[in-house]
């Protein structure tokens, strides 16, 4: 049979298969969990940023009626964490303290309330250290006892490194001009609505269930096995639907760990669910980042050589800050022509909460100066910032300087399609004074190219059963975060099949039930899950083929699946129903199921770190902002984005809209107002929805959406990522908006009044730059391009 | 023999018998005077389609309609609630049938990961009801203290107006 030129389901507007029920509020995340004599868990939380912990007595809180359990650190003293290789996490703390907020003990009781009283009972000796609360105090501290963590090399240095590709030195000095910048990218948090929940059951068959707010079940589960040492055989993780991820959900936890110790102590189901303060604690959010970026260019614009420097401020756990650092230096080099690229990061530990991956996951910052870079390059050449990069955008099927295959690339088409939208060429350095419009690009994977542990199984599986009734049912180890990952299966399904989605099902995110999903991060979800679908629906159409040919005596060959039927493409009134047609073949072949698996492709490049970049594709995003700055107030209005996204095919352009308006507004939050702040003490200065001020519907504007959609030969239908790439170009893109409308420079976000006033006043210092020594640079070449052939 | 756990409950009685009309129906239930609406619906009457996102009043997430009015409910005491008309996402499907505004947010994808999305279906009916033809600003306006971080609100924002338009 021949693959069919039409898709009667994928890039329709399609419902999400979950969408009434969320509507109906029938869907039940973790929190509308009840199980029979649930008892409730809290965690004491350290008071102090940095302490030594020199005793801990539960004796008071174990004597109060109703209290059924209380767990400290030695009850739990493995180490964990999401990076194998930075294992620096206890679910309580053992000997010290790293945060205000970091979790020392745990409670189990008959209710919430008595929980909380009872942490009240829990007496803890703590000897208070000198708290370490930015980059430079980091740096700085180099003696063995300011040390944070014991593990590292270098004191308070989690991670530093150092890439050299091509020919820097020869490239900058080839060059007209060199432009240099510092810039500041402020920490912030995803804010979901949700909560973390979670609940444990340790049942009488000696097995562990638990249910979480996760993104990653499949990394709980191994997260679980090892802190609790428990065969993972006897665990099982339930991702319920997730009520706002945005990464925030990715890295395994201690109130997960605890609630499932609790319950293997008192035999009963225990929940636990955070309040909103202290979400803002277990944060793993944006890394404040302090980046020098420095371009070497002809004096057409051309970029002859790029380098960076990045710092960040990891807070005071590891978590996925070894990608994280590297993140801030692989994708500069995704968007333009760079012949010549250096790279140096480093991200230290301070005694605040770890920050983790945030939609973008270290790329936003370095993004963030790159585009204000660019946009700075045009005006001192007098080109038009468009015209800039139009004249080097990286091409479909090359390779980065840096080794990165680049397969399908709209990049030139969302540009184009921006400008016109937007009338940049009427409106740039045309509007009167107070009145901006700017524009920046960007770069974002689709799927990391390695798994987080190493190991060569796919990295996303799906089962699917056929049964008589017509009825399909796929099993994936996905959790649908919101962005429609169980949708993304049945469109998938429909299409090959032919057949309503209304007669598909979902069983997802269920270590025990759905085969292993490597989890809802990195933009991974529709081309893995989406490819492994196809496959498996591949394997089981000769099968259902075979049985229709018998049956209607047409040649296999000349059988399509559509309308619900398997039917003959030359005369379609000769068919079978899917029901009718899944039945023969069982009769004929015996029970109808098969797997399909995804591995992305090989990465091409072997040096140290270059796991950090790869992906089976690159989205381009492009964005122009246009906003009213007010002088005398330093307020900023903004009137409307227009947002271009090459999401390959969109799978559901409904869906698609939806995740890159969901970016632009996340985008802005950032750019704006949003910041993880603390006080001189290492305190949160702002643990509340009130005080972190994120966008409203009054402060979110129009948002303009064009996908572009270039067919990339991996993605599956052509598909690649939304959930994340938009998010990218808008920060910048405000920054640029903001000089056009007022002629000043902002190199750090938010961009809030206090900053536009300084500036305009000449007050606003530039970002400083710690000083640090990094490690001698890694040297390397790519070799060719690679042509990808088209899978599906 | 071993003494029973009380767990914690005072030894006078601390609850207290509640009627409530929710969704037309009348609900009796004995709880704690000091529970909020939001726990007495969620934890006492098993309504969890009102969810919950600070417990202080920040976030809308929790809105339900008290006599029309939409109120957070984590803001409500249970008690203060007897002798209204309480109306939770629940009661929004009427015969089996969902409401224009479910209806309209499902079509259009306004729903992503749906948690903020009960307080804000609410929030937009008590708008209908009282102005069957808002504007954008008007929506805007209303939905103000509900947040949402999945959508950016622009499909939440379509999706009030396409409702408006279909109900009759």
């Amino acid at each position: 049979m021949t693959r069919k030129k039409t898709l009667s389901v994928i890039g329709k507007p399609l419902r999400k298969v979950d969408a009434m029920a969320k509507c109906a509020g029938e869907t039940v995340y973790a929190d509308d969990l009840n199980l029979p004599r649930t008892i409730y868990a809290k965690l004491l939380r350290s008071p102090h940023p940095h302490a030594r912990i020199l005793g801990i007595n539960a004796a008071r809180a174990l004597k109060l009626d109703g209290v059924f359990a209380v767990l400290t650190g030695e009850d739990l003293p493995q180490k964990f964490g999401i990076m194998p290789s930075t294992e620096d996490e206890e679910a309580l703390a053992v000997d010290k303290v790293r945060y205000a907020g970091d979790p020392v003990a745990a409670v189990a009781a008959a209710s919430e309330t008595l929980a909380e009283k009872a942490l009240g009972y829990i007496d803890v000796e703590y000897e208070v250290l000198k708290p370490i609360l930015s980059i430079e105090e980091a740096l700085a501290s180099t003696e063995e006892s300011q040390r944070i963590h014991t593990w590292n090399r270098r004191a308070n240095v989690q991670k530093a490194v150092s890439l050299e590709f091509g020919d820097v030195e020869g490239g900058f000095a080839g060059s007209d001009h060199i432009f240099e910048g510092t810039y500041f990218y402020q920490g912030n948090t995803h804010l979901p609505m949700e909560q973390y929940c979670a609940v444990g059951f340790y049942g009488p068959d000696d097995k562990l269930t638990l249910w979480s707010s996760t993104q990653t079940p499949h990394y709980l589960h191994r997260a679980l096995a090892k802190v609790l040492k428990l065969p993972a055989s006897r665990i099982r993780v339930i991702a319920t639907p997730v009520g706002g991820g945005f990464g925030g959900k990715s890295d395994p936890f201690s109130h997960e760990i605890c609630v499932a110790k609790l319950s293997m102590i008192t035999r009963r189901p225990v929940k636990i669910t955070l309040s909103r303060e202290e979400t803002f604690y277990v944060h793993r959010g944006r890394h404040p980042v302090k980046m020098w970026a420095k371009t070497g260019v002809k004096s057409d614009g051309t970029i002859q050589a790029m380098q960076y420097k990045t710092f960040l401020d990891g807070g005071g756990y590891s978590s996925y800050g070894l990608a994280s650092v590297y993140y801030t230096g692989a994708l500069q080099t995704v968007t333009y022509k760079v012949p010549a690229y250096k790279f140096e990061g480093v991200r230290v530990f301070t005694n605040k909460p770890a920050c983790g991956p945030k939609r973008g996951h270290g790329t936003p910052q370095p993004r963030f100066a790159e585009e204000i870079q660019m946009d700075e390059i045009a005006e001192n050449l007098d080109i038009d910032p468009l015209e800039l990069r139009l004249k080097q955008l990286v091409e479909a099927n090359s390779v980065t300087i840096n080794g990165l295959q680049i397969s399908s690339c709209g990049l030139r088409e969302c540009i184009e399609k921006v400008a016109e939208r937007a009338e940049w060429k009427k409106k740039f350095r045309k509007l009167p004074f107070g009145h901006g419009i700017g524009f920046a690009a960007s770069a974002y994977i689709t799927g990391a190219g390695l798994p987080i542990y190493w190991n060569n199984m796919p990295h996303s599986g799906v089962q699917i059963k056929l049964d008589r009734s017509g009825g399909v049912t796929i099993f994936c180890g996905s959790s649908d975060i919101g962005q429609g990952s169980d949708s993304i299966l049945v469109y998938a399904i429909a299409e090959e099949f032919g057949i309503d989605p209304a007669d598909i099902r979902v069983v997802s995110a269920d270590t025990d039930l759905t085969p292993v999903d490597l989890g809802s991060y990195s933009s991974r979800g529709t081309i893995m899950t989406g490819n492994a679908t196809i496959q498996a629906c591949g394997k089981l159409k000769p099968l259902l083929l075979e049985a229709a040919s018998e049956a209607l005596e047409v040649p296999a060959d000349d059988l399509e699946f559509a309308d619900g039927q398997v039917r003959s493409a030359s005369l379609p009134s000769r068919g079978i129903s899917f029901a009718e047609c899944v039945v023969k073949a069982e009769g004929k072949h015996g029970t109808l199921g098969a797997t399909g698996s995804y591995w992305p492709p090989k990465n091409p490049r072997e040096f140290k770190g270059s796991g950090v970049g790869p992906t089976p594709a690159y989205t381009f995003s492009t964005a122009i902002v246009e906003l009213h700055c007010d002088s005398e107030t330093g307020e900023i209005k903004i009137d409307k984005v227009w947002i271009a996204h090459d999401c390959g095919k969109a799978f559901n352009p409904l869906l698609v809209e939806g995740q890159t308006e969901g970016s632009v507004y996340m985008a802005l939050g950032e750019a704006l107002m949003e910041e993880q702040i603390f006080r001189k003490n290492g305190l949160h200065k702002i643990p509340s929805i009130l005080e972190y001020k994120s966008p409203t519907t009054l402060e979110t504007p129009e948002i303009e959406t064009i996908l572009v959609e270039t067919i990339d030969p991996e993605g599956p239908y052509g598909a690649k990522e939304a959930g994340q790439g938009p998010l990218l170009p808008v920060v910048p893109a405000v920054s640029n908006a903001v000089f056009d409308a007022i002629g000043v420079r902002i190199h750090e976000i938010p961009i809030t009044p206090d900053k536009i006033l300084r500036a305009l006043e000449g007050r606003l210092k530039a970002v400083s730059i710690p000083q640090f020594e990094f490690p001698a640079p890694l040297k390397w070449q790519p070799g060719e391009g690679v042509k990808v052939e088209q899978k599906s | 023999m071993k003494k029973s756990k009380k767990n914690g409950a005072d030894d006078r009685l601390t609850k207290r018998l509640l009627r409530l009309q929710v969704n037309g129906e009348t609900k009796e239930v004995a709880t704690e005077v000091s529970k909020t609406l939001l726990e007495v619906l969620r934890e006492d009457l098993g309504l969890t389609g009102t969810k919950h996102g600070c417990e202080l009043g920040e976030c809308g997430t929790c809105a339900v309609l008290v006599d029309g009015e939409p109120v957070l409910s984590c803001l409500m005491l249970g008690i203060e609630a007897e002798n209204t008309e309480i109306v939770t996402v629940e009661g929004m499907t009427q015969n089996g049938k969902p409401h224009p505004l479910q209806k309209a947010f499902a079509d259009l994808g306004a729903a992503q990961c749906g948690y903020c999305i009960p307080g804000i279906l609410l929030t937009a009916k008590a708008l209908l009801d009282e102005k069957p033809y808002p504007t954008r600003d008007e929506i805007r306006q209303a939905l103000a203290g509900n947040l949402c971080r999945c959508t950016g609100y622009t499909k939440i924002l379509q999706a009030v107006e396409l409702a408006a338009k279909e109900i009759p």
